[in-house]
Order: C-alpha cells, then structure tokens, then sequence
C-alpha cells in the first residue's frame, strides 16, 4: 500500500480487499444477452459437423465422401489429406515436456488412417447448417478394419496384450516414480503396517456449456481470427501459429463468455485445427458447437487409478512410510501431459509428516478419450488413496480416525514445511502456509465428531445406518510462472484491466475489477476488464490448476497500484504537494485538505498522453498504462478438511449425505462472496465423484454413458446441507497473500464421503475401496462381509476386498 | 424443406421460415435471434433451455419450433422490464446464484413459472422442482435461497404491471 493510500477523504487501498461484491458478469448473463460461442453469428456462417470414429480401435481401410459432397448445402467434407496442404504436421504436438516419456502419442487433426477411441474425429462437413452438415455426415462411407480394444488400463500393460495403437511397440507411455527417505527401514521398523486396494474411475468436465469454436479468415489482412470455447486462449494461439506455419500476428484468439470450464477446455483440440483450417479454406466464417453426445465421447475426461498401497506406523500411528503402485489410465492419446499422475502423487503426502516414500506409477494407453486435468486434476485421486489408508490404519489399531491423523498432521509452527518432491517443473514443493490440525479441529467441533458415536448407536437402535468420515486436504495452486495483467487508463478517464487470464465463469472479471478498484477508489462498474484475447496482451498461460487469481490477480494488484503511483507523482508534480498529501477518490488525484487543487484521471492520462513538441511531467514514463508479470514459480498450497454425515439404506444400498462440513483457507480472500461460490460448486462435483458419477465403457471401450440419463450430475435433490468454515493464513508467495480456491472442494469430498459410509456400515465390517460407489456395489459389500462373518465369526471381518 | 409460420414470443410477433424438423430452442436461437436460450444436452434432462409455454415450463429442445404455433412463448429477454430486473434475476445476482451463467436462464424461466403461478413451495417442494436442471457450478444451494427469496418478495410485494399471480 502506498503512503497516500492512507490519506483521510480519499480511499484507502485494500479497503475493498475481503469484501463480497457483486459480479460485474452477472447482469449479461442474467439477461439472455451474454455472448457464448454459441450466440456469435455472422453473416455467411457456415456449420461443421464431426463424422466420429464409432469404434474403439480401428483401422481405416477407405473414406469415400462423394455421396456427401453432392448434398445440397454442403460445401466442403475434409479429411486429413484434405487439411494436410494447410498444416506444417498432421499432430497436435501439445505434451507438456517430461523425460519420462516412452511414447509419443500425439493426436492427428483428423483420423490419420487408424482411430484409436470412439468419437475421434475422421472427417467434417461444412455446410449451410448444422442440420445439412449431420445429414452428410450418414451419407460419408468408411470402411473400417476393426482392431483389438484395450478397454481396460490393469489388462493394457498384461504381458501380451493387444496394442491400443498398432504401430507403438507397447502401452506403456510413462512411468514415474517419486520416492525419498529410507522406505525399507521404515517398513522393517513398523509396529504396524496397513494395506489398500483402491479404485477411483472416470468421469468428465461436464461444463453446461459444450465446446465450441468460430473461425474468421480475413483474406484482405491474411489474418485468421478463432472464437473459442478454451481455458487457453494464448495457448490456443500458439498451437495454432506452430501448426497452420502462421506468424502470431496473424492469429488472434478470443474466448467469448464461456459456460464453464472445469479442465477439459484447457487443451487445444483436433476441431480447434480442423474449424481454423475450414475457414482458410472456405474463406466463410465457420462454426462448430459441440453437441453432448459429443461431449461425452471427444472431449477429455480424467480420473481412472488403480492404487496398491502400504502404510507403515509406528505404535502410536505415527507414519514412517508410503509405499506402492499406482496404475494410471492415459486414455488413447498424450494430449495434456504426465501432470495429473503427478499431482495424484503429490497430494498423497501434502497434509501430513511423512518421512519417506516409494511410489511407482505406471502410465497406461487405453483406447478411451484422452485423458487430461479435471477439477482436482489428480488430487482427489491422491487425497482418497491417503484418507482411506489412515482409516485403515484407525480401525485396525482400534484408534480414532480424527486421533490418527491429529498425530501425523503436518503442525502450523513447522511452516514453511519443505517436503523432498518437486513439482513436474523441477520446482521444489514446501508447503507455504496454513493450520491444519486447526481446519481439522474445526470441522470436528462443527460435526460434534466426539458425541456422534452416541448419536450413532442410538440410530442403529432403530435400524438406521449413519455414519460420520473425515479427510484433510492440500491444494497445489497458482501454477506459475506468470499470468499478465496491463492495466490502462485512458484520455476519457476510462479504466480497463487486460490480462491473459481465461474467464470460464469462475468470476475472473470481477475479481480483477476488484483489486483495481481497490488500488484506484472506484468502483468496480467502472472497470472493463478485458479477459482471453490475444490481441489484448502478448502472453498468457490461462485458467487452470486453481491459478488465475493467485498470479493474474497479483498482476492486476501490481499494475493497478502503478498506475497509482504514477498518478500521485503527476498531480503531485502539478500542485506541488508531497505524495502524503494527495488522495484517490472518485475518480481524481487531488490534495486531502483542498480538493479542488486535483486532476481527474482522464487529465491526468492525457497529461501524459504527448503533445507534439511539449514535455512530459518529469521524472514520469509516457502513457498512463502499466502491465506487470508477477512471477510466482513455487506453488500456494491451500488447505482444510472435510467432514461428511451419510445414511446408508442396507435394503437399497442408497446412501444419502446428510450433512458436509468444510473448512479451507485460501490465505486471503478477495470476495468471500465468490470463495463460497467455488467451494459450493466443488463440494457438488465431489458428491458426484463419491456417489454418481460413472463413464461407462463396454470390454470393446464402447461408451455405454453417453447423455444425461445414463451418466448421473448431481442435482438439486442431492445436495446436502453444507456448512463452509474458514480460515486465512495468508502465502507469503505474493503480495497480498493469495491462495486458490476452484478445486479444494472436490479434493477431500469423495474421501470423506467413503468414510462415513464405511463407518456408517461398521456393524458389517466393509471396506469402501472405490469412487463412485454406487448402491448395487455397496449391497454386494454388505452381503460379502455378512457371508465372511458367518464363515469366519467374531472378530468382524475386516480385509480388504 | 422450409415452411413459413409465427411464433409469439415474448409478446411479439416473429416470423420463421425454417424446416419442420427445427427444435424450437434453434428456431428461437437462430430465426428468432433469441439467443438467451441455451442449449445444454438436447435431450431434455439438463433444462438449460427451459422456457415458458402458455406459462409452462417446456424443454425447448424437445418442442418442434413449428409445434409452438399460437402459443404463448416467454424466454429470459423477456423477464426484465426495460434496465429493470426481474425480482428473479434481482435476487439471482444478491444470491450469486449463478457463475458461468450457461445455465441460468433455464433456472430463471423454471422459477418465473412458479413466479407467475402464485404457488409457494416448501423447502423440499423447491428442491424436488429444481432437481429438473443442471448445474455445474453453484451446488445449487444459492440458486434455491434466490428462488425462494424471490417468492417471498412476491409474496409480500406489490405486483409488478403485467404480471397477475391468481
């Protein structure tokens, strides 16, 4: 904060710092008159449909599209050889770089003679509309020679199993391994040692919005314009300069209002390519708007794992050691990177002292949809394999599960706490902030966790099956390095914050006004800000690992409080006043004791502005413009706990979550508003994650879920009372101590959520190994355990499956 | 093959000329230049494209435009009253019941259903009624207190010009 900041009668930066405002997005969007990919019309638009594989695995033998192309209203089908002419390389080389790559398996723009999942794209039509352009897409003739399907990651990497790309020499297409400490002695020394064989499955992004892009070719400029539905437009950009051979300055992507991210829109597409290569082609502005089908079966999903895994403990449920094996479905192509293998392993470690570790992961090529970060990107998977364990080790050491882990929680007097990992970019991993044994203390009291044993038994007393579960978390956010920000204000006193942060509906816009308000006392309607556009700024990294208000919000933060210092140095220079002396307010510079003795920002931005042949104000810069790339390399690590109250029908197998509790701390929190917002929003995707959410695929990988009644969102009637808790420990990282905030409420959910079933179920001993678990799987549990305890009676069985 | 008709929305007359084959949330999108109404799944489970139908709240997905002839069509632009928000739209903002927004419009034309209908659910009427849409974001739990914050306003207000609950 500036000296002058401080000033009585003018605003006092950080004033506006913590409070919940209203959204400058909210009044479009209410209206009907927002602007998604989907709204943009143009005259002589023309319409893409997708022909998609509908085989798993195959090769294709001939495309025969002349019946096609004859359709009135079509103007162009194009396949592969037909783009080729327009492309520098068939493939969208996108993997984020790592050296433990065995292959390389990057997507080709359109099938390149063998489709390795079911919806990859093999040709498209471009029609007069969407309606003509899928009426071609019946009469376009593939012959295909069908190949083995690997539907299945445990059995890809089976000795002798069939190939999910015929000309790759396996399916292996990674295998990490994050290990330090003495993992032998640990488990040589261990008064007691833990097992876990866990399952977490697929499920998707599941923005209401699908995809979409609309590409513009203006042959007078040669420049090609690409509307897109992305997470990234920058990135976007780049890939599409790598692989069209065009110069970034004839390129501009720009993300209209987008209907929700949640991972998926961060990768750079095959029909990204293939739109921008019909519009060069046609030289007509074209569209593609996904459909859900669609959705469900081209764009990337995350979060098969299979993990094996061993806890040691010394005799008071200290751990000594992690160690095991976890199997990690790829999908059919490396369209992101190694990154959510990564952060499932990482996070396992995060909450708590551990003093070494061995965790081996093995990457599988599956012939599914790509695989890629969704909301947790890993995390949730890692926080699960983690939370279950601990519970393993509470109920065989007779312990409390909160008991357990208040011993082995990383403690607040021990931060910063470096931790012998680092991150996929070679960054070292210490966990900057935060109490935890604090969070865990507050959703314990907030769950009354101590008197729910009594509420329990006297539940069961009437045949009702309830159960508490818990689980800590911590949050990698603000992948750096940078996210800019340009904040201008104009000769008309107009102010504008350009960045090249990607806003998904996730507030982005508001939170920027908000910390430029903030440093120039307007309010926040005064403030355009300018989001996903190339031409805006020169880089950009977008939304995506919880990152944007950490590092474009600090940008914002820091260009914004330039701006007003070089505001007072002007005025201050104008009426001879020390910078003590001024203030911001209303729109003006002025002195605090004789405001009329002041400029308006529009004078003072003219003022530095240029007139031919006369000076600047000295000692100042010209224009009245200020971009900044705060750099923050190392991670914010945002943390809290989870407590969730199910009820379990042992008739039906229907578990009902009567109750979650929350807490988190983000550091500080620029609206709390919008903080709720994310978290809520979180925890329902989580719920999803624990109890409904399940991409179904055949033993040929055939999608068997592919609409909403088939594939279940959580809806209204599912939510539970949730009651959110926070915490602020500010990161010492950035200047105004900011943490992420997108993901932390779907990292601990489906842990929690298991555990309270688990516990609600503990008069029949079964173990909840998987995410989701649906009702039919937790019958199957029950009758299993009943069968085990009459074969082997008291003590009540308790191995794992 | 194109056919011309009408359709009333909100209010107003709008001529079409499209295939008989058209769902009525393209025709509105589209021949209509409504594009508030969204397009969420088409298959009539995510609501995204809920609209009002002679005061009902219809798919517009699942309706053929052509089928809406002679009916009374209300869509989102038709909720505000000139810069004036709805008491719907008001309470949608004081809630932050909405983030991306895709879906919100739907959510909007399922609570001016209620709205206009006069009926006051309980607690757990409203959550069974909004369990018939789709969202991403909010959890839900925002969008029901603005729905049911809304219903009371309506409740103790004066009517707004235009609107008569019975």
């Amino acid at each position: 904060m500036s000296a002058a900041g401080m000033n009585a009668g003018g605003s006092k930066a950080g004033s506006l710092i913590g409070k919940s405002m209203p959204r400058l997005e909210d009044k479009a969007l209410l209206r009907g008159t927002a602007r998604f990919i989907d709204d943009i019309n143009l005259p002589g638009m023309l319409h893409v449909a997708f022909l998609r594989s509908g085989f798993a695995h195959a090769r294709i033998e001939r495309i025969d599209c002349a019946a096609a192309r004859a359709l009135p209203g079509v103007h162009a089908v194009l396949t592969l050889d037909d783009l080729k002419p327009l492309l520098t390389t068939p493939y969208l080389v996108v993997a984020l770089p790592s050296p433990h790559f065995k292959l390389d398996l990057h997507r080709p723009a359109l099938a390149d003679g063998e489709v390795r999942h079911v919806g990859e794209p093999i040709a498209a039509v471009v029609a007069d509309s969407r309606y003509i352009a899928e009426d071609a897409l019946a009469l376009i003739e593939v012959d295909y020679d069908p190949l083995p399907a690997v539907a299945d990651c445990r059995a890809a990497l089976q000795p002798g199993a069939d190939l999910s790309h015929a000309d790759q020499p396996h399916n292996l297409v990674a295998e990490l391994r994050t290990e330090f400490g003495d993992i032998e002695q640990a488990f040589a020394k261990a008064a007691h040692i833990s097992r876990a064989d866990l399952w977490v499955h697929r499920g998707g992004g599941h923005s209401m919005e699908c995809r979409g892009d609309v590409a513009i070719y203006d042959d007078v400029q040669d420049h090609l314009t690409l509307y897109s539905s992305t997470q990234a437009p920058h990135a976007a950009m780049q890939q599409l300069a790598k692989i069209l051979g065009r110069p970034e300055t004839g390129l501009r992507v720009i993300t209209p209002d987008v209907g929700g991210g949640f991972g998926p829109k961060l990768i750079f597409y095959p029909e990204d390519v293939v739109v921008s290569c019909a519009a060069l082609l046609l030289k007509r502005p074209v569209k593609w708007v996904e459909d859900r089908r669609e959705n469900f079966i081209a764009t990337t999903q995350e979060r098969d794992q299979y993990w094996s895994m061993e806890i040691a403990v010394d005799d008071q449920a200290r751990i000594l050691g992690l160690r095991g094996e976890m199997l990690h479905d790829h999908g059919a192509y490396t369209a992101r990177g190694l990154n959510v293998a990564y952060g499932s392993a990482h996070t396992v470690v995060m909450p708590y002292e551990v003093p070494a570790y061995d965790l081996n992961i093995k990457l599988a090529v599956t012939n599914k949809v790509p695989v890629t970060p969704v909301r947790g990107a890993g995390q949730p998977q890692g926080a699960f394999a983690m939370e279950r364990l601990l519970d393993v080790v509470a109920q065989e050491m007779g312990l409390d599960r909160a008991e357990v882990r208040r011993r082995n929680l990383v403690r607040a007097e021990d931060m910063p706490r470096s931790k012998p990992i680092v991150t996929r970019g070679g960054i070292d991993v210490v966990l900057d902030s935060g109490d935890l044994p604090a969070a865990q203390a507050d959703v314990l009291r907030a769950a009354d966790w101590d008197g729910f044993k009594a509420r329990q038994r006297a539940a069961l007393a009437e045949g009702r099956y309830i159960g508490l579960g818990l689980a800590n978390f911590v949050e990698a956010t603000g992948r750096g390095p940078f996210e800019p920000a340009t904040v201008r204000v104009d000769i008309t006193g107009r102010i504008s914050v350009m960045t090249g942060a990607a806003a998904m509906g996730q507030s982005t816009k508001s939170m920027l006004a908000q910390l430029v308000a903030d440093q120039l006392g307007v309010s926040m309607q005064q403030i355009e800000a300018i989001t996903g556009d190339t031409a805006r700024i020169a880089l950009g990294i977008g939304g995506f690992n919880s990152r944007q208000t950490v590092m474009a919000g600090s940008s914002a933060h820091l260009a914004a409080k330039a701006i007003r210092e070089k505001m007072i140095k002007i005025v201050g220079h104008r009426f001879n006043a020390v910078e003590e002396e001024l203030a911001v307010a209303d729109g003006r510079v002025f002195v605090a004791n004789d405001p009329e003795r002041g400029m308006s920002f529009g004078e003072i931005a003219q003022a530095v502005a240029g007139l031919p042949g006369y000076v600047l104000p000295p000692g100042v810069s010209a224009g009245l413009e200020a971009t900044e790339y705060f750099t923050q390399d190392a991670m914010a690590y945002t943390n809290g706990a989870a407590v969730a109250e199910v009820e379990v029908d042992v008739e039906t197998g229907d578990v009902r979550v009567h109750r979650l509790i929350l807490s988190h701390d983000c550091g500080q929190q620029i609206n709390p508003m919008i903080v709720d917002g994310q978290l809520m929003g979180g925890i329902a995707h989580g719920l999803g994650n624990a109890l409904f959410e399940r991409m179904g695929f055949d033993d040929q990988a055939q999608p068997v879920t592919t609409n909403y009644g088939e594939y279940l969102l959580v809806g209204a009637g599912e939510m539970p009372e949730v009651s959110l808790l926070h915490r602020s420990s500010p990161t010492p990282l950035n200047p105004l101590g900011l943490k992420g905030v997108g993901e932390a409420g779907v990292i601990p959910t489906p842990a929690a959520i298991a555990s309270a079933i688990e516990d609600a179920l503990s008069p029949f001993g079964v173990r909840i190994c998987q995410a989701p678990i649906a009702p039919q799987e937790i019958l199957s549990l029950i009758e299993a355990a009943r069968q085990n305890a009459d074969a082997n009676p008291a003590p009540l069985a308790a191995g794992m499956r | 093959m194109k056919q011309p008709y009408h359709l009333q929305v909100n209010g107003r007359d709008c001529a079409v000329e499209a295939e008989p084959r058209k769902i009525l949330a393209d025709v509105l999108r589209e021949d209509c230049g409504l594009t508030g109404t969204h397009i969420g799944c088409e298959h009539g489970v995510c609501g995204a494209c809920t609209i009002l139908l002679d005061g009902k709240p219809v798919r517009s997905c699942l309706v053929f435009g052509i089928q809406a002839q002679g009916a009374d069509i209300r869509t989102v632009e038709g909720l505000a009253d000139g810069d004036e928000l709805h008491p719907l739209q008001q309470a949608f903002m004081e809630h932050h019941a909405l983030q991306c927004g895709f879906c919100t419009p739907g959510f909007l034309m399922l609570g001016a259903a209620l709205w206009e209908s006069g009926a006051k659910p309980t607690e757990a009427e409203l959550q069974a009624l909004l369990s018939s849409n789709l969202c991403r974001c909010t959890g839900y739990g925002n969008i029901q207190k603005a729905i049911a914050s809304a219903l009371d306003a309506r409740d103790q207000a004066p009517k707004r010009s235009g609107e008569g609950a019975p």
